[in-house]
């Protein structure tokens, strides 16, 4: 036990050989096969509720589906079309995925050291978290609109065009969304955020909530717009633009589109459990018995659902009516209600 | 790869098209969309002009469906010719086949027993509402939602087992001979016939319930596409389309065939004559179409399926006749001509696919992108019509 203590307490241990098994686990056991069975969740979500089953054939209730869609994906043929740019159709895929994961070094998925084992349950604490993650979820979009103009096919081009529309204007309700929890909470850490949620009287959640309410409404309208998830798929919009920027993509690179969307899902949900459902918290302080990240994953799954609900229940929005819900109507909510924070924040709580 | 670099558009001054349109507009792209793009409902290509989103111009180019049709009606005998007529319009095979069948009747001169004409009026309501489910279907799809997709097509499943028990075949029915049908209903055939009529209000309930007031849909439809009434009327638009416009013109009511005059129904008219009335249009007119199988179910008569009928039918020598009848596209019509052998000596039809189309390149005129798969879905066209 002293051992372990002391193996914790080593600064080579904890500054470089601790992030690097996280990360590993993290990356290898967490999230690529959250990803992988979260696709063969949706199918299977969607499939029970548009009167099927969904993917049944490979493995009891199809378990190993993804394991057979990622083989496939592995072993087919990569095709880059001779009139594309190449250097960029080879970039944009890692475009997407690269920042995806990044993100999710500063998501607390559980406690700091001590309260929940010898190890912080994240993989670092960046003092400035919540502005990483939105400058990382910004980068996302360059590979979009790079590979739907490298591609040189022009349903590919109007699906860059829109989701550098999209992303660039559905960033700033996002942005302003986590403003006014950033007020409230007066750090920028996603721990930090977490811990200032435990600590908040029930008199102040009472008199914070409907800004609160509001501000997670509108983060979850941009996050879905933000990963181009049904109803605002419009860059891959497959009625219109056969598949957007991702048309001339096949094999791994097209896989890593897909995976980049999934990833962005997760990161939306995570980012929005931290910030608004108090992270690894549990819900009642009676609840506690069972660790945070079992309740950090339940509530991330419960984001994931809505996500797949959505895209079996609404149509897709058009282009123009995309911009005016982001600039007529989010924008401006969120301006008002960033102003609705501050007032409270000053006149409610500290006098 | 020529045909391509051809502009359709040589009627485009482009010293005023530059001045008008490259600076003051921005560049304007060519877009070849189709034959192969999910939602052109088969073998349709648009060359299209367009200004980012924006539709500035649209020429839909038909053709790649085409086998004749119309030439092999007149190399067979009239009584086989019907199964032509099932791969005009493959996803409403019955009214077609009665299309044709009525004008041979019409041309020969038979008179059809009241059961026949009964079922006859059975089969087509019901060819009406599977082919109304597939165009929500797919209307629905193109617009982006994907789960009435699949809730329609539970129906029509039960629709095309119908039609299964009655025929063998699910799409193309060959299910009339001129003179009546090829046989009777199978035991039992009406009571599965009232099951599932019985559970349809409800199934389109629940398709009504995720588009009608859903916001996103108005948005995608309302004041999308308008049809001015004169409009439609100029370009002989037909069926649910004219009906949208707000004119009510049913060949069912305007001039009854089969049994339609003796059963109550009601036509179905929007006012704004833009998407989401045609939308409306179709659902009410679905479930006139269930009323009617209702009260054709009950008054079924008993007696003969077949008139009599010669066993070679010729018409007489420079008989022409033509017959209409509404399929759920709008006016399906045969135009027949006899030279007094067993065969047509021409055999014209009038697909309400091949009108309905024409009204595409006005209907998008400055509508989006996004606008045209909502409206080449609500116009409704099979291109195996379309072509022949």
């Amino acid at each position: 036990m002293d051992a372990i203590q002391q193996a914790v307490g080593d600064p080579l241990f904890y500054g470089v050989v601790s992030p690097a098994l996280k990360i590993l686990v993290l990356l290898f056991l967490g999230v690529l096969p959250l990803i992988t069975y979260l696709v063969l969740a949706e199918r299977k979500i969607l499939g029970y509720m548009q009167a099927r089953v969904g993917p049944n054939r490979v493995g009891p209730w199809g378990i190993l589906q993804p394991i057979a869609d990622v083989m496939k994906l592995l072993v087919k043929g990569d095709n880059i079309p001779n009139q594309a740019v190449k250097w960029a159709f080879i970039l944009a895929p890692c475009l997407v995925v690269a920042p995806a994961f990044i993100i999710f070094a500063v998501i607390p998925i559980g406690p700091p050291a001590g309260e929940l084992g010898p190890l912080d349950w994240f993989v670092t604490d960046v003092n400035a978290g919540i502005l990483f993650v939105i400058a990382m979820a910004t980068i996302g979009v360059y590979g979009l609109i790079i590979g739907g103009w490298s591609s040189n096919n022009k349903f590919s081009l109007m699906g860059g065009l829109r989701s550098a529309a999209q992303m660039i204007s559905y960033e700033v309700p996002q942005g302003l969304s986590l403003v006014a929890p950033l007020i409230l909470y007066g750090t920028m850490s996603l721990v930090g955020m977490v811990q200032a949620q435990a600590a908040m009287s029930w008199q102040v959640r009472l008199i914070t909530l409907v800004p609160m309410v509001i501000s997670f409404f509108i983060y979850l309208v941009a996050g879905v717009a933000e990963s181009n998830r049904n109803p605002f798929d419009l860059p891959e919009a497959e009625s219109e633009l056969v598949a957007g920027f991702h048309t001339e993509y096949s094999g791994m690179r097209f896989a890593l589109f897909f995976l980049g969307e999934y990833a962005n899902m997760i990161v939306i949900s995570a980012v929005a459990t931290t910030v608004f459902l108090g992270g690894w918290l549990p819900p009642v302080a009676a609840l506690g018995f069972i660790p945070g990240p079992i309740w950090f994953a339940l509530k991330v799954f419960v984001f994931l659902f809505a996500y797949i609900w959505f895209r079996g229940t609404f149509p897709r929005y058009r282009f123009d009516q995309l911009m005016d819900l982001g600039w007529k109507w989010l924008i401006p909510l969120a301006l008002g209600n960033l102003a609705l924070t501050a007032v409270i924040k000053l006149w409610l709580l500290y006098r | 790869m020529n045909e391509l670099n051809q502009s359709p558009f040589a009627d485009v001054d482009p010293a005023t098209e530059m001045s008008d349109s490259l600076f003051a507009r921005g560049e304007e792209m060519e877009l070849n969309f189709g034959p192969q793009h999910p939602s052109t409902h088969g073998v349709l290509r648009l060359k299209l002009r367009v200004d980012g989103e924006r539709i500035t111009d649209c020429y839909p180019i038909i053709g790649y469906l085409h086998r004749g049709t119309e030439k092999l009606f007149e190399l067979h005998p009239f009584f086989q010719n019907v199964p032509h007529t099932d791969r005009m319009d493959y996803v409403a095979a019955a009214t077609n086949n009665l299309a044709y069948v009525g004008a041979v009747e019409k041309l020969v001169g038979l008179v059809i027993p009241p059961r026949a004409r009964y079922i006859r009026t059975i089969l087509c309501e019901l060819q009406r509402i599977s082919s109304h489910l597939l165009w929500l279907a797919t209307h629905a799809i193109d617009i982006g939602a994907m789960t009435p997709f699949f809730y329609t097509f539970r129906e029509r499943e039960l629709i095309l087992d119908l039609f299964e028990q009655f025929c063998g075949a699910r799409l193309t029915l060959n299910c009339m001979r001129p003179g009546g049908l090829p046989h009777d209903l199978p035991v039992g055939w009406t009571d599965k016939c009232r099951e599932f009529i019985g559970l349809f209000p409800a199934a389109c309930d629940e398709y009504e319930g995720l588009l009608t007031h859903n916001r996103i849909w108005k948005k995608r439809t309302v004041g999308i596409g308008v049809l001015p009434p004169d409009v439609a009327v100029d370009y002989g638009i037909t069926g649910p389309m004219l009906r949208g416009s707000g004119i009510q013109w049913d060949l069912r009511k305007a001039m009854p065939y089969e049994a339609y005059g003796e059963v109550e129904f009601e036509v179905p008219i929007g006012q704004n004559g833009d998407t989401y009335d045609r939308y409306l249009v179709r659902m009410e007119e679905m479930r006139q179409a269930n009323r009617i199988i209702a009260q054709c179910l009950d008054k079924l008569p008993e007696g003969p399926i077949l008139a009599k009928r010669p066993r070679v039918m010729k018409a007489a020598k420079d008989a022409e006749v033509y017959y209409g009848i509404e399929s759920p596209k709008g006016e399906i019509g045969f135009y027949i001509v006899g030279d007094g052998t067993p065969n047509p000596y021409r055999c014209h039809v009038r697909p309400p696919s091949f009108v309905n189309l024409q009204s595409l390149p006005e209907l998008t005129k400055g509508y989006l992108l996004a606008d045209l798969v909502a409206l080449i879905g609500t116009t409704d066209i099979v291109l195996g019509e379309v072509d022949r």
